[in-house]
C-alpha cells in the first residue's frame, strides 16, 4: 500500500511538536551535529586519508541526494566543485525563497522545525569550511523569518552556533535576509546580487558559477531548504544507509504539495520513486481522488513551470531490466513513478515536487493565462527574450480569455515560447516558455476552437471594436 | 628612457602568445587563448573576440570591449559545437579522421539548437563556431523582433537616426514584418536624468551600457532600473541626479536614440556632419576627438578612442566647451591702435612690416614674450625663434584646477609640455612672469610679445601694459590685454587650423582643421612665420608639415618624428 514515509516531516507533523530547541532536543536534535563534529578521520583504501570534513562531504555524495529546489542536482558533486584553493572563504545560502506557484513544502520547515533546518546547516557548514551562512528567505514569510531568528539565537545560546562550536574551535554564524517579494530571487545567482543589496539580475554563467565566483565573487553553495535538512539525515543514517531509502539515482524522501483539483490537497512525503503519480493523486493516503463526477485533465507534475502532462498519456521509460540491459516500458501517466528521473523521461520534470491537479472543469486557455500572468510579472526582465516574450505571451492570452482571440494565436503563442526557451540568462526563461509550449501543442484543439469562436462572434458582430 | 617615439603607452615585452585553433563558419583560424577584457587584464579569447579576428560580423548591443560584459541583449548568440569525446576522453573522429563535431542543443530537445552568447562564452580548442548559419540567423531575428514589439519606431524624429544600431541590425538582420498584434508598452518620454542627458523610456533596449559606465567607469553608481520585466526603467537615483562630469558618454554608448545630449538634440542630423580628427584642448590630457561640423559651425565634439590616452572617453566639461569658437565677439580684424587711443583696422602685411621695423629696432634684451601653453607647438617653436633673436624671457601661463580619478588632469592647458620642450616656459611654468613684470616697471622691458593669454590676470596689469614701446598681441576674443595692443592679430582656435599638441603624459598628438576662421583672422603659425622670416631673416619652411619637422630635427626628445609619423593617435616624446 502506498504510504507516506516521513523523514523530514516526522517531528513536525506530530501534534504538540513546538517550533522551539528544547522540543527540538527531546525529539533528537541536533545529535546529529554532535554527531558529525565528531567524526573520525578515515584512511582510504588507496591509501589516501580523509579529513572528517571531507568523510561528511562523501556521505553526501553516497547518499545519492539530489536537491530538492528544483533542478534536482546532486548536492554531492555541487559541493565537489567548490573551489576550496582560492584561498577566499566559502559561503552557503539556504535557498528559502520557496515561489514556484503550488509549491508549500520548505515552508512547513520553516514554521514548524526551524531547528531541523539550522541543525542540516550548521554541518553542512562544518563539511564546507564556511565559516558565514545566510538563509535568504521569501519576503511574504515574515514569521517563518521570525522563528528563524528565535531559534537562531537559541542555537547560538546552546553553543551550537557562533564562536567555538561545541569545544571543537569551529565558529560559524548564519544570518537570515528576507527578501522583498519577487520570484527571481530563488533562481540562485539572483538570489546571490539580491544578498548583495542590488537588484536580483541573474548572473551569466560562464563565469558566475557559484561554486567559483558567488557571494561577493567568493565560492558559494547554494542549496534549498529540504535539501539541507536531509543532511542532517544522512549523518544520522549513513550515506549508505540513507541511499536505501527511494529508489536508485532517485534517493531518499521527498516533500510533494499536492494542489489543484483533488480531494485532500496538501503536503505528503513520499519515498523517491516509491509511489506513482497515480496514487498520489487517487489514494486515500494521499490526494483521495478528484471531486465526485469529474474527470482528469492534465497534471503540472513539478511546480508550475514544469511541462504539463495530458490525461491519457503515454511515456516510454527507460528501465533497467534484471539482465542489467536497458529496455524501453510504456508506462501510463498515472503510472509514472514519481520521481526525478521518470518525469524528466516523460518530457517534463519534478522540479518543485509541486503538482497541480487539473480535471475537466478547467479551461486550459484560463489555466495557462493565469500562469503567463505570474511569469509576466516576475520576469526580472533582464535579458530581451524572456523580457519581451514574458509580457508579450501574457498578452496574447489576455486577449484570448477576453474575447479577442484568433485561431492563429495557438502558433502565434509557440513562436514566442519556442524563440525564449534555451536562449536567457537564467533558466527563467524556461519556466515561463515551457508551460505555454506543453499547453498549446498538448491542447491545441482548445486554444484554436478558443480563438475561432472569437472570430465567428467578431465576424457576427462587426462593430465591435477589431483587434 | 629612450627617445625613440613609439606609438604604445608603455612598450612592455610581448609575452610568448598561446593560440588555440578554431573553426568560425568553416575556416579554420589560429586565435590567442588569451585575450585583453574591459579593463585590459588578458583572460580567455571569447567567441565574438575570435569572430572580429576572424573578420566575421557579430552583432552586439549590450557588450562594448570598454565596459564589464553584461550578458543582456542576447544579441549575439551563435550557434556553436564542440569536439565529440568518447568514453575515454579522446576525440571521436570522422571516417575522413577530422574531429566529429557535437552541435551544441537544448538539453531538453535534442533536436534544436542552443546559441551561447558569444560576447561572454569563452573559445576551446577545436571549437566551431557558426556566426553565419540559419539558426544563429534565426535566433538574431528573433531577438531583434523581441526589442522591436515594444520599441515606438519614431525614427523620424529620432536623434540617433542615422546611428543607430536598432536601424542598422534591423535592415541587416530583421524581418520586414512583425506578428505583434498587442497594444505596446508605454513609458516616460523625455525625462531629465541629469542636467545634460535626456531620456527617452521607450526607446531604451536595456542593455544597461549607460549604467555599467557610470558605475564601473565613472565611478557614479548614479543610475539604474527600476520596475519589472517588459516595464524596466532607466532611472536616475533620485530625479536628475544624473550629473557627473562624465555623463555624455553615455550618449554615446547608448545603442539606440534613448539617451541623448541636451545641447545636441534636435540640432542637426548626424549624416550632414563633417567629421575632423583633433584634440580636446581644455585639459592636458588631450582626449581624442571628433569634431562633428557643418558649413563652418560646431555642433558637437565626441570622443575618439585612443587606448594610449583616453580609451573611448571624455569628460562633459571638455566636450561642451566649444562654443565659444562660434562666439560673437570673436576677433575679426588685424588692428593698429594710435596714440590718441582710436585704432584702425589695418591689412596682414601692413601690420607685420609694422611689427618688424618696431621689432628691428629693439636692443636685445629689452623684449619679452609671454606665450599660452593653449598655442600650439609649432607655434610656440616659432614664437621660441623670435624670442631667440632678441634673447627675449619668455614664459607661458600655468593653469589648474582639480584633477578626478579619470580623464581630468589639473593642468588645464593642452600644450604644457610643448611650452616647456620648445623652450618657452620652464618646468615651473609662469616663474619668470614676475621678473616680466618688473622689468616692464623698471623700464628695461621694451617691447612685449603676447600669445593667448590676457597677461593683466597673472601679474602684468593695465598700468604696466601702458609703459610699454611696443605691445603685439595676438588672441581669440577680446580681453583687457588685447584692448591695450599696438598691434593686435587675430588668431585661430584648434579647430580652425592643424598643429600639434604634447599631452601631461608626453603624448605628441596633431589635429586637423574643421572649420574656417572668423574674418582676418589666420592660424598663428602662418602669420608668425612671415614674422619670423623677416625679423630674422632666416628660412622658414613654409608648410606646416616643413615646420614641425625642422622643429623635431631640433628637439631630440622627439626622437626624429616626422609629421606623417604621428598618426591619429600620436606619439610618445621623452618629457
Ligand atoms: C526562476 C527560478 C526560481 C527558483 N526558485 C527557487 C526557490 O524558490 N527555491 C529554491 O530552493 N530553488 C529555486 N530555484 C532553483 C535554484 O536556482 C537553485 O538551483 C537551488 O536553490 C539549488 O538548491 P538545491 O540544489 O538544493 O535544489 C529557482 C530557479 C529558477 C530558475
Ligand atoms: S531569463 Fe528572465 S528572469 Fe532570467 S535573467 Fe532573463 S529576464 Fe531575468
Ligand atoms: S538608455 Fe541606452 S545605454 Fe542605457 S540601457 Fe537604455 S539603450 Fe542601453
Ligand atoms: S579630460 Fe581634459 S582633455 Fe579630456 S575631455 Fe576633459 S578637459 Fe578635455
Ligand atoms: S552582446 Fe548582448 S548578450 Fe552578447
Amino acid at each position: 500500500m502506498p504510504e507516506e514515509f516521513k523523514l523530514i516531516t516526522k517531528n513536525l507533523d506530530q501534534p504538540g511538536f513546538t517550533p522551539d530547541i528544547g522540543c527540538y532536543q527531546r525529539h533528537g536534535g541536533y545529535e546529529a551535529l554532535r554527531k558529525a563534529l565528531s567524526t573520525a578521520a578515515r584512511d582510504l583504501p588507496d591509501g589516501k586519508k580523509q579529513s572528517p570534513q571531507e568523510v561528511i562531504r562523501d556521505e553526501v555524495l553516497k547518499s545519492g541526494l539530489r536537491g530538492r529546489g528544483g533542478a534536482g542536482f546532486s548536492a554531492g558533486l555541487k559541493w565537489s566543485f567548490v573551489d576550496r584553493r582560492s584561498g577566499k572563504p566559502i559561503y552557503l545560502i539556504c535557498n528559502a525563497d520557496e515561489s514556484e506557484p503550488g509549491t508549500f513544502k520548505d515552508r512547513q520547515i520553516l514554521h514548524r522545525d526551524p531547528h531541523q533546518l539550522i541543525e542540516g546547516m550548521i554541518i553542512s557548514c562544518w563539511a564546507n569550511d564556511v565559516k558565514l551562512a545566510y538563509i535568504y528567505i521569501r519576503g511574504e514569510m515574515p514569521i517563518a523569518a521570525r522563528r528563524l531568528n528565535q531559534a537562531l539565537a537559541e542555537a547560538r545560546a546552546a553553543g551550537f552556533l557562533g564562536k567555538n562550536i561545541l569545544g571543537t574551535g569551529y565558529d560559524l554564524e548564519i544570518h537570515v535576509h528576507r527578501g522583498a517579494g519577487a520570484y527571481i530571487c530563488g533562481e540562485e545567482t539572483g538570489l546571490i546580487e539580491s544578498l548583495e543589496g542590488k537588484r536580483p539580475y541573474p548572473r551569466i554563467k560562464p563565469p558566475y558559477f557559484p561554486a567559483v565566483l558567488g557571494l561577493y565573487l567568493c565560492p558559494t553553495i547554494v542549496n534549498n531548504v529540504e535539501t539541507l535538512c536531509h543532511v542532517r539525515h544522512i549523518v544520522t543514517l549513513g550515506g549508505a544507509e540513507y541511499a536505501k531509502l527511494g529508489t536508485p539515482n532517485n534517493t531518499g524522501t521527498r516533500i510533494v504539495s499536492l494542489s489543484g483539483d483533488v480531494q485532500r490537497p496538501g503536503y505528503y512525503e513520499i519515498e523517491v520513486g516509491k509511489v506513482t503519480l497515480g496514487e498520489l493523486i487517487q489514494h486515500p493516503n494521499f490526494g483521495g481522488g478528484l471531486r465526485p463526477g469529474r474527470q482528469l485533465k492534465a497534471i503540472i507534475p513539478g511546480g508550475s513551470s514544469s511541462k504539463v502532462l495530458k490525461a491519457g498519456e503515454k511515456f516510454q521509460l527507460k528501465r533497467k531490466g534484471p539482465d542489467g540491459q536497458m529496455t524501453s516500458v510504456e508506462t501510463a501517466l498515472l503510472d509514472l513513478p514519481y520521481d526525478f528521473d521518470s518525469l524528466q523521461q516523460a518530457g517534463t520534470m519534478s522540479g518543485s515536487s509541486a503538482i497541480i491537479v487539473l480535471d475537466d472543469s478547467r479551461s486550459m486557455v484560463a489555466t495557462l493565462g493565469n500562469l503567463s500572468e505570474f511569469y509576466a510579472h516576475e520576469s526580472c526582465g533582464q535579458c530581451t527574450p524572456c523580457r519581451e516574450g514574458a509580457l508579450w505571451m501574457e498578452k496574447a492570452l489576455h486577449r484570448l480569455n477576453h474575447g479577442e482571440g484568433r485561431k492563429s494565436d495557438a502558433d502565434y503563442l509557440l513562436h514566442i515560447a519556442q524563440n525564449i526557451q534555451g536562449r536567457t540568462i537564467c533558466a527563467f526563461g524556461e519556466a515561463a516558455s515551457w508551460p505555454v509550449l506543453s499547453f498549446v501543442k498538448k491542447f491545441r484543439d482548445e486554444f484554436e476552437s478558443k480563438g475561432a469562436a472569437d472570430e465567428s462572434a467578431r465576424a457576427a458582430n462587426p462593430a465591435r471594436p477589431q483587434h | 628612457m629612450s627617445n625613440v617615439a613609439t606609438t604604445a603607452p608603455a612598450p612592455a615585452a610581448p609575452p610568448p602568445v598561446e593560440k588555440l585553433k578554431i573553426k568560425v563558419d568553416g575556416r579554420e583560424i589560429e586565435v590567442p587563448k588569451l585575450m585583453p577584457d574591459w579593463q585590459g587584464r588578458l583572460q580567455p579569447t571569447t567567441m565574438l573576440q575570435a569572430c572580429q579576428i576572424a573578420g566575421a560580423e557579430v552583432p552586439h548591443y549590450c557588450y562594448h570591449p570598454k565596459l564589464p560584459v553584461a550578458g543582456n541583449c542576447r544579441m549575439c548568440l551563435v550557434e556553436f559545437g564542440t569536439p565529440m569525446m568518447g568514453p575515454d576522453r579522446k576525440p571521436v573522429l570522422n571516417p575522413d579522421g577530422t574531429p566529429k563535431i557535437a552541435k551544441s542543443v537544448l538539453p531538453y530537445e535534442p533536436g534544436t539548437p542552443r546559441g551561447a552568447i558569444a560576447c561572454a562564452t569563452p573559445i576551446s580548442p577545436g571549437m566551431e563556431i557558426y556566426p553565419g548559419s540559419a539558426a544563429t540567423q534565426q535566433m538574431r531575428e528573433a531577438v531583434l523582433e523581441s526589442l522591436l514589439i515594444n520599441h515606438p519606431l519614431d525614427c523620424p524624429i529620432c536623434d540617433q537616426a542615422g546611428e543607430c544600431k536598432l536601424q542598422e541590425y534591423s535592415v541587416e538582420h530583421g524581418q520586414a514584418n512583425s506578428r505583434f498584434v498587442e497594444t505596446k508598452v508605454h513609458k516616460p518620454k523625455a525625462v531629465d536624468l541629469g542636467p545634460r542627458i535626456v531620456l527617452d523610456d521607450e526607446r531604451c533596449i536595456l542593455c544597461t551600457r549607460c549604467i555599467r559606465f557610470s558605475r564601473d567607469i565613472a565611478g557614479d553608481d548614479a543610475l539604474g532600473i527600476v520596475n519589472r520585466g517588459s516595464y524596466n526603467t532607466i532611472a536616475a537615483w533620485k530625479e536628475g541626479a544624473f550629473d557627473n562630469n562624465y555623463t555624455l558618454n553615455t550618449v554615446d554608448l547608448c545603442p539606440v536614440g534613448a539617451l541623448t545630449s541636451r545641447d545636441f538634440r534636435f540640432k542637426m542630423r548626424v549624416w550632414f556632419l563633417k567629421e575632423t580628427r583633433s584634440v580636446c584642448t581644455s585639459c592636458s590630457t588631450g582626449c581624442n576627438i571628433t569634431i562633428g561640423s557643418r558649413e563652418d559651425v560646431i555642433h558637437r565634439y565626441e570622443p575618439r578612442d585612443n587606448d594610449a590616452v583616453n580609451a573611448a572617453w571624455m569628460c562633459d566639461a571638455g566636450r561642451l566647451n566649444y562654443k565659444w569658437v562660434g562666439r560673437p565677439d570673436r576677433l575679426k580684424e588685424v588692428r593698429r591702435r594710435n596714440a590718441d587711443g582710436t585704432s584702425d583696422r589695418i591689412p596682414w602685411e601692413t601690420a607685420i612690416r609694422e611689427i618688424t621695423a618696431r621689432l628691428s629696432n629693439a636692443v636685445s634684451g629689452s623684449v619679452a614674450v609671454v606665450a599660452s601653453a593653449r598655442q600650439t607647438t609649432e607655434e610656440l617653436h616659432l614664437l621660441k625663434k623670435l624670442a631667440n633673436r632678441f634673447g627675449a624671457i619668455t614664459d607661458s601661463v600655468p593653469r589648474t584646477g582639480e584633477a578626478d580619478r579619470l580623464l581630468v588632469s589639473a593642468d588645464r592647458n593642452p600644450n604644457s609640455n610643448g611650452a616647456r620642450l620648445t623652450g618657452i616656459a620652464y618646468t615651473e611654468m609662469g616663474i619668470r612672469l614676475p621678473e616680466i613684470a618688473e622689468g616692464i616697471r623698471s623700464g628695461s622691458i621694451r617691447t612685449l610679445v603676447v600669445f593667448g593669454e590676457d597677461v593683466t590676470q597673472h601679474g602684468i596689469g593695465a598700468d604696466l601694459l601702458a609703459r610699454l614701446e611696443t605691445l603685439v598681441v595676438s588672441d581669440i576674443l577680446p580681453n583687457p590685454t588685447t584692448a591695450a595692443a599696438h598691434y593686435l592679430l587675430p588668431g585661430c582656435a584648434h579647430a580652425e587650423k592643424r598643429g600639434t599638441y604634447i599631452n601631461g603624459k608626453g603624448r605628441l598628438q596633431r589635429f586637423l582643421k574643421a572649420v574656417e576662421p572668423h574674418g582676418d583672422a589666420r592660424p598663428e603659425w602662418e602669420f608668425l612665420r612671415e614674422l619670423v622670416t623677416a625679423v630674422t631673416a632666416q628660412a622658414v619652411p613654409a608648410t606646416l608639415e616643413g615646420l614641425f619637422n625642422e622643429m623635431s630635427d631640433g628637439i631630440p626628445a622627439f626622437g626624429g618624428v616626422r609629421w606623417a609619423g604621428i598618426g591619429d593617435l600620436g606619439v610618445n616624446v621623452t618629457i
